[in-house]
């Protein structure tokens, strides 16, 4: 078992490894001229230069060297929780991640839990209930979610809470107030990908023989809704939990940029606007780790929340 | 006849889907009272199931009772509301599902699933005390045959066998005191012995308590077995009903005489014909053994599907290969097919030894020999045509051109016994019968000497398998030998049977090892 | 992403059961209608078909359908609702808005045509590779697609713009380079798949060669899920294309994506909300048909 759990982090660092020199390489390999994107980053007017004057400039900021140095330097850095200085704002890219990080993880803890809860409530409800409108109409419901792009739910709700019936701030990161609306903005499209899955999830399991024992043992629809499928329609869908958590966090860079709200989300944005590369690569490799922790964790978990991968089948003799 | 438990009058079942119906019962009068032991039977599409979910008020949506009456203990089920239909579930009529490993569900624990059935016996006001359920719950286990009940009450499902399963879901069926147990298809999941012992077990339990059994089955004889009255349906109406003895031993409506006809292990079995030992030797598996390594995590590191197999196969004969399922059977032929390699041992084709000849030498051997799959369902492309597919094998020998191709295909139709006009069909549109006499085709196409056939009638309804096998002494004809693997004794020595021009040896082979006979 | 979940490859049945209580008595055989008139039949299908085409005619031809020039500024007729005049009202410089959003399907359409074509063509190549190679090669692809999966889609897209710079082309490989896992895994799920059924073996023990196989066999019944993939990730690019223009990575003014007319409109939001919401309705809308449409062709697939 320890074996198993070992492999698994091993397997997390390596993916994280990956998804750190795949940043780089985008970053630092993919454009055309990366020494004058740099320069120009950090306000050099390159096309004014001399060649001598690009090189030395080039020299002071450590862009001279053989890019696997430039690498081995840089990951040596950043698992000591360097990350480099920001080209934009010339401060230290962990300290710039510590201030906007706790508004961001908040955020995206409320939304996911809203999508949680909304995504499986719609899904239960529309397998449950018998074939007719009501069950129609919340099967296609979740469609709509997917189909909508986030930061017109966010204008739309800014539009209708915030101009027009006043209840909630359209900006800022005052008060309790001012998490609905870009919780609701975040959360739903998480959750229509959510109730998609588990409708389906819900439907391949409801056709499952022993759902038909349970019903003809006398149970009502609801309570072998409950205690057989629920369980055994939900565990499956625990696999997509890290992608739903990417997605949600990816939600926040428009949802910040729209509401004006101070996070990674809209430091994120900046950043590419300023083509700040260091800050850049600092938060794709976060949101990485996030990922590939979420995903680990449920691995590790997964064995004890199922019965069949954690028990040793003992088969007997009849 | 004592007081009726269950009254179907007039009985009509339709299904709505997609804007089409399908009439699944088309009128059926059934009475069963309690103590009696009655079997539906009937092929697929003949309405038994729908029967089976009617009694239990259990059909899908698509589905609805058009006509007529189902009384249950005196509740007409015929337009009754949800909550009336669920009082008769496991309190009066109680469910044995069909397959075993698939009926409980693997994240509850076996002792927390019979508890459930035990509660709802105290729906309606008085709730029964935890303690006594638990105590029920050991009960029931141990009535339905299990050891040591206590330990197993907390174990899941898949920790059980597969016959263990069986007796829960009959401890299950029996623990909310009905009055009926409706046992679907129990014969068709485990094997023969497993299934024999459970089967007396279910008929001392139905009559120590006195309640009615129906049995829903396919097969003749296990209704002749284990029923006092036995009721035919044909395309969702009753063809013939009466005693068990007397239906099956004087039938008199022509479907029933085509199903006992057709019934293994009904008719009269011929003894094979011993190969004579000059014939040549075709193929033969020396000293083979195969192991499959299983997946980290599982119960054991790997499963041992054959070991130290001998067997031959002579020119002009038949070897048939019995066993229960997980014998290794399709294992063995697979090996000779070149689809695997085993463990140890060897497999020698007409002198050649398939696995460590080169490549090109047994490329071109493969045309000797052909195979004809269990399932045809999955043997033919869907997007081939049926003239695409016989001639694949030709195709991919390169024999012949098109113009020679298209004519052997029409010959080869015409010896399967299908139409010519099925050459431009889709597996689609062909039943499984037909399909598998396609299958039959393509095998035959390269002119092997050698066919191999599993279990090449199994997934098929009883009254087509004859048809099929019909078929087969063509490859005699051809002089091709056959070898094919089957899972029980009666319908091998049936095939000997109805093709008794086939003579052959037969072995039979269990676990790790092999008798002749 | 609207990633439809591949589902866990089951074993083909070894013999298909009798029916058991459970499921209904098959229906009795009737000729297979085409799978077209199938689709058309379906509820909704023909609005869905026609705002798609309506789209594409839009991205390909905008003159035909644009009311108004998308770059002729008026300013007496600045933020007015919609109305039979301008179907979406006009923006802040008097310009027709329903004509910008019919030009900038152009730029939105080709770089979502861009993407998804760059993420099939891709997709498939990995897919097949890993799923009929298997073994080693097998590993180090599905090694990279996890890794690809791990770069949560829209900030992949931004560290490819940060390095490419912005414009449509950038965000179509952007995008593009996010969507093909999807293509990758479903093409190896489905070539798997039939690589194991009974009639690839008995190909195989015909004497056909594993490259006949590739040709005849496994591609022409793999690239269903494929295809409906297709469909639900033009959806889901046009989605990420329009958020990336929206955050301002996109084509530089004037030219006019969908995602930076939405943008434009934020800053009038109070007195004319019209000028983000319409549009951004027109968008919904396009990308709901498409995922309708997909859904469609999966069940009439089964």
């Amino acid at each position: 078992m320890t074996r198993y759990v070992l492999g698994r982090i091993g397997q997390a660092a390596l993916v994280l490894w990956a998804a750190y020199t795949a940043t780089f390489a985008i970053l630092y390999l993919l454009p055309s001229d990366p020494v004058a994107l740099q320069l120009g980053a950090n306000n050099i007017e390159v096309d004014s230069l001399t060649p001598e004057q690009r090189e030395a400039a080039a020299a002071r900021l450590g862009l001279d060297r053989p890019v696997w140095e430039q690498y081995l330097v840089m990951l040596g850095n950043a698992l000591r929780g360097d990350f480099g200085v920001s080209f934009a704002k010339q401060v230290p890219v962990s300290d710039l991640l510590a201030q906007r990080l706790p508004g961001t993880v908040t955020l995206s803890v409320v939304a996911v839990a809203l999508a949680l809860v909304l995504g499986v409530a719609i899904a239960f409800t529309a397998t449950l209930v018998p074939r007719g409108a009501v069950a129609s109409l919340l099967r296609r419901l979740p469609a709509v979610g997917v189909s909508v792009p986030n930061f017109w739910i966010a204008l739309l709700l800014i539009q209708i809470f915030a101009f027009i019936l006043g209840w909630l701030p359209s900006m800022g990161d005052q008060g309790w107030q001012s998490y609905v609306l870009p919780a609701i903005t975040m959360a739903i499209p998480t959750s229509a990908v959510l109730a998609q899955v588990l409708i389906r999830s819900f439907d391949d399991t409801l056709d499952e023989p022993y759902i038909a024992t349970a019903r003809a043992k006398g149970l009502t629809r609801y309570d072998v809704q409950v205690r057989h499928a629920f369980r055994n329609a939900a565990l499956p869908t625990l696999t997509i939990l890290g992608l739903l958590v990417g997605s949600t966090v990816t939600g926040s860079i428009v949802v910040e940029t729209v509401f004006s709200r101070n996070g990674i989300g809209r430091l994120a944005q900046e950043s590419v606007l300023q083509q700040d590369i260091p800050v850049v690569q600092a938060i794709v490799v976060l949101a990485a780790a996030a990922f590939v922790v979420v995903n680990l964790i449920v691995d590790l978990l997964y064995p004890l929340l199922d019965p069949r991968i954690a028990h040793t089948p003992k088969v007997s003799r009849a | 006849m004592t007081d009726p438990i269950i009254q179907l009058r007039d009985l009509r079942v339709d299904y709505r889907r997609d804007g089409r119906t399908t009439h699944a019962l088309r009128g059926i009068d059934l009475t069963v009272a309690r103590g009696e032991r009655v079997a539906i039977v009937g092929e697929s599409g003949s309405g038994k199931s729908t029967a089976a979910l009617a009694l239990l008020g259990l059909l899908p949506h698509t589905g609805r009772i058009t006509g007529g009456s189902a009384r249950i203990a005196g509740i007409d089920l015929a337009g009754a509301s949800e909550r009336v239909a669920r009082r008769i579930r496991g309190r009066v009529v109680g469910l044995v599902p069909q397959d075993p490993t698939v009926s409980l569900n693997p994240t509850q624990r076996i002792g927390h699933q019979v508890a459930e059935a035990v509660a709802l016996r105290g729906v309606g006001g008085r709730g029964i005390p935890r303690a006594a359920i638990d105590a029920a719950v050991i009960e029931a286990l141990q009535q339905a045959g299990i050891d040591d009940p206590v330990a197993r009450a907390r174990q899941y499902p898949h920790e059980l066998s597969g016959g263990l399963r069986q007796r829960v879901l009959i401890a299950i069926a029996l623990a909310g005191d009905p009055d009926v147990i409706v046992a679907d298809e129990p014969t068709s999941a485990l094997d023969v012995t497993v299934q024999r012992r459970i089967l007396d077990h279910l008929d001392r339990l139905v009559r120590d308590r006195g309640i009615g059994l129906i049995i829903i089955t396919h097969d003749l004889g296990v209704a002749a077995d284990r029923a006092d009255r036995v009721v035919v349906l044909q395309h969702g109406e009753i063809v013939e009903q009466g005693p068990a003895l007397n239906v099956l031993a004087a039938p008199t409506h022509p479907y029933t005489r085509t199903l006992v006809a057709a019934a293994p292990g009904l008719s009269e079995p011929v003894s094979p014909r011993p190969a004579p030992e000059d014939a040549r030797e075709i193929v033969r598996w020396s000293g083979v053994s195969k192991t499959f390594p299983l997946p980290r995590g599982a119960a054991t590191s790997a499963v041992q599907a054959v070991a130290d197999v001998d067997l031959v196969a002579r020119a002009g004969h038949t070897l048939a290969i019995v066993g229960e399922s997980g014998s290794g059977k399709t294992t063995l032929l697979r090996i000779a097919l070149g689809l695997e390699t085993p463990t140890t041992g060897t497999v020698v084709f007409d002198g050649v030894d398939i696995h460590r000849a080169p490549r090109r030498e047994v490329a071109a051997l493969r045309r000797r020999f052909q195979l004809v799959q269990q399932n045809p369902f999955a043997s033919l492309d869907p997007r081939f045509s049926v003239a695409r597919s016989i001639a694949e094998p030709l195709v991919s020998f390169g024999a012949g051109d098109r113009a020679s191709r298209r004519a052997r295909v029409a010959e080869l139709l015409d010896l399967v016994g299908l139409p010519a006009d099925a050459a431009r069909r889709r597996p689609a549109e062909l039943s499984g019968g037909q399909r598998q006499r396609v299958a039959i085709a393509r095998a035959l196409a390269v002119r092997p000497e050698l066919v191999y056939l599993d279990e090449p009638v199994s997934a098929l309804d009883v009254s087509v398998q004859s048809r099929c096998c019909g078929c087969l002494p063509i490859c005699r004809r051809s002089s091709v030998s056959g070898t094919s693997s089957s899972r029980t004794t009666s319908r091998s020595s049936r095939r000997s049977r109805t093709t008794s021009r086939w003579c052959g040896q037969v072995a039979s082979s269990s676990r790790a090892s092999r008798n002749g006979c | 992403m609207t990633d439809v979940l591949e589902k866990p490859l089951t074993p083909a049945p070894s013999a298909p059961a009798p029916p058991t209580v459970g499921a209904p008595a098959s229906a009795p055989r009737e000729r297979a209608r085409g799978p077209v008139a199938t689709l058309l039949r379906r509820p909704g299908i023909l609005v869905a078909v026609a705002l798609v085409l309506f789209a594409l005619v839009a991205a390909i031809t905008p003159a035909l359908l644009a009311t108004h020039d998308p770059t002729a500024t008026a300013p007496l007729e600045r933020l007015l609702p919609p109305s039979p005049a301008h179907w979406f009202g006009t923006d802040e410089l008097g310009r027709d808005l329903y004509s910008r959003v019919v030009h900038g399907s152009t730029l939105t359409i080709a770089a979502t045509a861009l993407a998804v074509g760059l993420a099939l063509v891709s997709g498939l190549a990995l897919g097949i590779l890993s799923g009929f190679i298997g073994g080693g090669t097998d590993a180090v692809i599905m090694r990279i697609v996890d890794v690809l999966l791990a770069i949560p889609g829209l900030l992949l897209a931004l560290a490819i713009v940060t390095a490419l710079g912005f414009g449509t082309l950038p965000v179509a490989i952007a995008v593009g380079v996010g969507i093909i896992p999807g293509f990758a895994r479903t093409t190896r799920a489905e070539v798997l798949r039939v690589k194991t059924l009974p009639y690839v073996e008995a190909a195989r023990a015909g004497g056909a060669s594993w490259t006949r196989i590739l040709l005849t066999h496994v591609l022409p019944n793999s690239w269903g899920p494929v295809v409906v993939l297709a469909v639900l990730d033009f959806g889901a690019a046009i989605l990420a294309v329009a958020a990336l223009s929206f955050l301002g990575f996109g084509a530089a003014p004037p030219a006019a994506e969908w995602g930076t007319l939405i943008s434009n409109g934020r800053n009038y939001l109070m007195t004319a909300p019209w000028v983000s919401l319409v549009p951004g309705l027109f968008v919904a809308a396009v990308v709901l048909s498409l995922n309708h449409l997909a859904k469609s062709i999966e069940e009439v697939q089964r």
